[in-house]
C-alpha cells in the first residue's frame, strides 16, 4: 500500500512540476514572446509561413478563424481517406496490404482528423507503414494542434477588449506543432526507443520459437507514432492492442513516461490559461476543479479494481484479482491510473482492456467521457469544455444572487450561455440517440460480444468514446461494420465541432465586449466556493444526463455480479 | 474568394506538415533509434545458434512440460495480430475458460483442488503477447519442471529467483519473470537444447 502511495505521489509531483513549466512556456509561445527554443525553431516557423503564404501579423475574425478550422479539417479528411484507399499503389507497404474498406477508411479518416483515434481496424493487419506515418501520425500532430489553437483563441477572448479578432489560426496551428508537439515528441520517441519500443522500417520478423513453432512478429516505426499519440491526446495504437502491446509499452518506465505524456499538455494548458489571462490563481482554481474530479473517479475505479471479481475467487483464483485483459508488467494500479488518465483526457490509448475491467471501473470511465472530457481533457478541447461548465456555473451563481453573471470581467449574456449549453449538451444528445438506435437495431446488436447489461455498456461506451473524441473502446464490440463505422463517424464529427465552434463563438463574442471592473459584488472565481460549485455542477449535469442508462448498464452488472449471479 | 485562399493555405500547410511530420520526423527518429539502440529499435530479438527464436518482449506459447508456461493468450501468441477476447467481468464464458485453465494448471502441476491459483496464470493478458508471468506463477511450475528435466527442485527454484525482476526501488513496476529468458536459462543449465 505504501508503495502505491509513493508511486502516485511521485507521479503527480513530476506531472504538476512539468505542467507548470510547460504551461508558462506555451503562454510565451502563443503570445509571440521568445523562448529558449526560439533560436532553433524560429527559422523553421518562418519557413513554413513563407511556403504557405501565411502573414504572421494578420489577425482573423471569429468567422475567418472558424472557416479556417473547418476547411483544414475537411481537406485533412479527404486526403487521409484517399491515402487509405490508395495505399496498395504507394511505397512503404512491405506487407502488401490492399486498400482499406471504404466504410472503415471513412471512419478512420474522421477519427484521426477529429483527434478521436477510434480504431475499428487493426493496425498491424490493415495499414501500411506509409498510411501510419504519412497519414495517421501527421493527423495525430495537426488535430492536436487544432485543439491547442482553438483553446488559445478562446483564452484571447477573455483578455481582449472591444476587438473583432481572436488571432490567426494558421499561426496558432504552426506554433503548437513546431514549438510544443514536435520537440516533446522527439524527446519521448528517443526515450521510448531506448526502452524497446520498436522504430524500424524492416518487414515483420519471422522467428522460430523455443518449441520450434513459427512466429511472425509485427514491427514498424512505432516509437515516433506512440510519442505523439500520447502527447496529442490521440491514442490510436500502432498495433491492435494499443499500449498493452509490449512493442508500444515494454516496461514500467515507458508506462510512466507515456502516462506523463498523456496528461502533460492538458494539465499544462490550464496553467497557460492562468498566464495568458494574467491571473495565475484562476489557472490554479480550474486545476483544482479538475484534480478533485480526477481523484474522485480514480479512487472509485481503483477501489473497484483492487477489490477484484468475487466470482473469480469462488472458482479458485488467488485474491479475486482481475488480471483478465491486464499485462503482468503493469498490474492493477498502473492499469487503472492509465484508464482514468486516458478517459479524462480523451486519449484513446489503453494499456489494459477496458471491456474486461470491473463494472464500476467502466462506470467511472464512461462518466469521464460523458461529461465531455473536461477533467484536464483532450489537448485544448478539454479546457474549452471546462470553460463551458464555468460559464454554466457562473450563470447558476448569477441566478442565485440575482446578478448578471460575469467571468474574468466579461459579462456573460444569453449568447454565451446558449453556446456553452450547446457545447455541454449536444454531444450527449447525439451519443444517447446513437446508442438508442444501435440498441434497437438487430444489425448493430449482433456486434455485441458480452451478454446483457455488459453488452449495453459496450454500445454506450462506443458512442461515449466517439462523441467525446476519446477513441478507447469496450473492444469486444465488433465496430468494423458499415453501421458502426458510419454512425460513430457522425458522432465523432458532432463531438468535435460542437466543442470547437461554440468555443470560438464565445471567444469572438467576449473579445468584442468591454471589461467590467471588479466590485465588491463580483463573485470571486478563485475561491474554494467557486471550485466546489464547478465540481458540483459538472457532477450534477453528468448524473442527470446518464443516470438512467448507467443503472441499466454498469450498476446492474455490478449488483448482479456481487449478488453472485452471472448473465 | 476568401474561402478559396483559405483552401489553398490549408492544402499547402497539410503538404508541408505531411512532409515534416510524416516523412522527416519518423525517418530521422528511425535513424537516431537505429544508430544508438538498433537492437531494441528492431524489436529486442533473441538469436540463438544463428536463428531468431523470438523477441525478449514478445511472449510465446509453451506447451511442453519441460518449459515454464506463459499466460493464456486470446490470439495464441500470434505476434502478427495482437488481440484480446475482451470478455467482460460477468460473462459466463470468462468463468468457463478460467475454470478450464485452472483445472489444466492443477493437473499439469499436480496441485490440490483447494490450492488457489495465481490470477495471471489463468486469466488472459491484454495484448495476448504478455512476455512475463508473476513469480508466484513461476514457482508453481517449479516442481513439474524439475521432475520432467531430472533437475533438483532447489536448482530450478533458484533459477526463478535469479530471473525475477523486482520493482525498481520497490515502487515502480511489478515483480515479474520473463518466460522466454527463463526457459533459455533452463535449457542452458540442463545442457539440453531441443533444436
Amino acid at each position: 500500500m505504501n508503495s502505491v502511495i509513493i508511486y502516485l505521489a511521485t507521479f503527480f509531483t513530476i506531472l504538476i512540476a512539468l505542467a507548470i513549466l510547460s504551461g508558462r512556456y506555451m503562454a510565451r509561445v502563443f503570445n509571440g514572446q521568445p523562448t529558449f527554443l526560439t533560436p532553433i525553431l524560429r527559422p523553421l516557423e518562418t519557413l513554413i509561413y513563407r511556403i504557405c503564404g501565411i502573414h504572421e501579423e494578420q489577425e482573423m475574425s471569429l468567422k475567418d478563424y472558424s472557416v479556417s478550422v473547418v476547411v483544414f479539417t475537411c481537406i485533412s479528411l479527404i486526403v487521409l481517406f484517399l491515402l487509405q484507399l490508395l495505399q496498395k499503389l504507394l511505397p512503404f507497404n512491405p506487407e502488401h496490404f490492399g486498400p482499406v474498406r471504404w466504410d472503415t477508411a471513412i471512419n478512420a479518416a474522421i477519427s484521426f482528423v477529429t483527434n478521436t483515434n477510434w480504431q475499428s481496424y487493426s493496425g498491424e493487419t490493415t495499414m501500411s507503414y506509409l498510411t501510419q506515418m504519412f497519414g495517421l501520425a501527421v493527423q495525430n500532430f495537426v488535430s492536436a494542434g487544432v485543439g491547442i489553437a482553438v483553446a488559445i483563441a478562446m483564452m484571447r477572448g477573455f483578455i481582449r477588449k472591444e476587438v473583432k479578432t481572436i488571432g490567426n489560426f494558421w499561426v496558432d496551428l504552426v506554433r503548437s506543432v513546431v514549438y510544443v508537439l514536435l520537440p516533446l515528441s522527439i524527446i519521448l520517441t528517443i526515450v521510448l526507443a531506448s526502452q524497446g519500443v520498436v522504430q524500424t522500417l524492416r518487414p515483420y520478423v519471422k522467428a522460430q520459437t523455443l518449441e520450434g513453432k513459427q512466429q511472425t512478429i509485427a514491427v514498424g516505426p512505432a516509437a515516433s507514432q506512440v510519442a505523439i499519440k500520447q502527447l496529442g491526446s490521440n491514442g490510436g495504437g500502432f498495433f491492435n492492442v494499443n499500449s498493452a502491446h509490449p512493442f508500444e509499452n515494454p516496461n514500467w518506465l515507458t508506462n510512466f513516461c507515456e502516462l506523463l505524456a498523456i496528461l502533460l499538455i492538458p494539465v499544462a494548458l490550464v496553467f497557460t490559461f492562468g498566464s495568458m489571462i494574467r491571473n495565475r490563481k484562476q489557472g490554479f482554481a480550474l486545476f483544482y476543479v479538475m484534480l478533485i474530479l480526477f481523484l474522485l473517479g480514480f479512487g472509485i475505479a481503483l477501489w473497484a479494481e483492487l477489490s477484484g471479481n468475487p466470482m473469480l475467487g469462488k472458482i479458485g483464483v488467488a485474491g479475486n484479482a482481475n488480471m483478465q485483459g491486464k499485462e503482468t508488467r503493469f498490474g492493477v494500479v498502473s492499469s487503472v491510473l492509465w484508464g482514468q488518465s486516458t478517459t479524462c483526457t480523451s486519449n484513446g490509448s489503453v494499456n489494459a482492456m477496458h471491456d474486461s475491467k470491473m463494472p464500476l471501473t467502466g462506470l467511472v470511465y464512461m462518466f469521464n467521457m460523458g461529461i465531455g472530457e473536461v477533467i484536464f481533457g483532450g489537448v485544448g478541447v478539454g479546457l474549452i469544455g471546462m470553460l463551458f461548465y464555468v460559464i454554466l456555473t457562473m450563470f447558476i451563481a448569477g441566478l442565485m444572487i440575482g446578478r448578471t453573471p460575469e467571468f474574468l470581467g466579461k459579462k456573460l449574456g444569453p449568447y454565451e450561455m446558449i453556446m456553452a449549453v450547446i457545447g455541454v449538451l449536444l454531444p450527449p444528445v447525439a451519443l444517447l440517440i446513437g446508442s438508442a438506435i444501435a440498441i434497437i437495431s438487430p444489425v448493430a446488436r449482433t456486434s455485441i460480444a458480452n451478454p446483457s447489461a455488459h453488452g449495453l455498456s459496450e454500445i454506450l461506451y462506443a458512442y461515449l468514446s466517439a462523441a467525446g473524441n476519446n477513441g478507447s473502446a469496450f473492444a469486444g464490440l465488433n465496430a468494423n461494420t458499415v453501421f458502426y463505422n458510419l454512425t460513430l463517424g457522425l458522432a465523432m464529427l458532432v463531438g468535435r465541432f460542437a466543442t470547437i465552434l461554440p468555443g470560438l463563438a464565445i471567444a469572438g463574442s467576449l473579445a468584442n465586449k468591454k471589461t467590467v471592473p471588479t466590485s465588491i459584488a463580483t463573485f470571486p472565481t478563485t475561491s474554494i466556493l467557486f471550485v466546489g460549485m464547478v465540481v458540483t455542477v459538472i457532477i450534477i449535469v453528468g448524473a442527470l444526463t446518464y443516470f438512467p442508462i448507467f443503472t441499466l448498464g454498469p450498476f446492474l452488472e455490478h449488483l448482479q455480479l456481487f449478488g453472485g449471479k452471472l448473465f | 474568394m476568401k474561402v478559396l485562399k483559405q483552401l489553398r493555405t490549408a492544402f499547402l500547410i497539410l503538404v508541408v506538415f505531411s512532409i515534416l511530420l510524416g516523412v522527416v520526423y519518423p525517418l530521422v527518429m528511425t535513424g537516431i533509434a537505429q544508430l544508438f539502440f538498433s537492437h531494441r529499435a528492431d524489436g529486442s530479438m533473441i538469436v540463438s545458434n544463428g536463428r531468431i527464436i523470438g523477441s525478449k518482449l514478445i511472449g510465446q506459447q509453451f506447451l511442453l512440460p519441460t518449459y515454464f508456461h506463459s499466460r493464456p493468450s486470446d490470439c495464441d501468441y500470434n505476434a502478427a495480430s495482437s488481440s484480446s477476447s475482451n470478455l467482460g467481468p460477468s460473462n459466463p464464458e470468462l468463468f468457463k475458460q478460467v475454470r478450464e485453465q485452472i483445472n489444466q494448471v492443477r493437473t499439469e502441476n499436480e496441485i490440490a483442488d483447494t490450492v488457489l491459483v495465481p490470477a495471471d496464470l489463468v486469466l488472459a493478458s491484454g495484448s495476448g503477447l504478455d512476455p512475463e508471468i508473476s513469480p508466484q506463477s513461476a514457482f508453481l511450475q517449479v516442481s513439474r519442471i524439475a521432475k520432467s528435466r531430472n533437475l533438483p527442485i532447489e536448482l530450478v527454484r533458484q533459477l526463478v529467483i535469479n530471473k525475477t525482476q523486482q520493482p525498481f526501488i520497490g515502487v515502480f513496476g511489478q515483480p515479474r519473470v520473463n518466460v522466454l529468458t527463463l526457459n533459455l536459462a533452463l535449457d542452458s543449465i540442463s545442457g539440453q537444447n531441443r533444436h
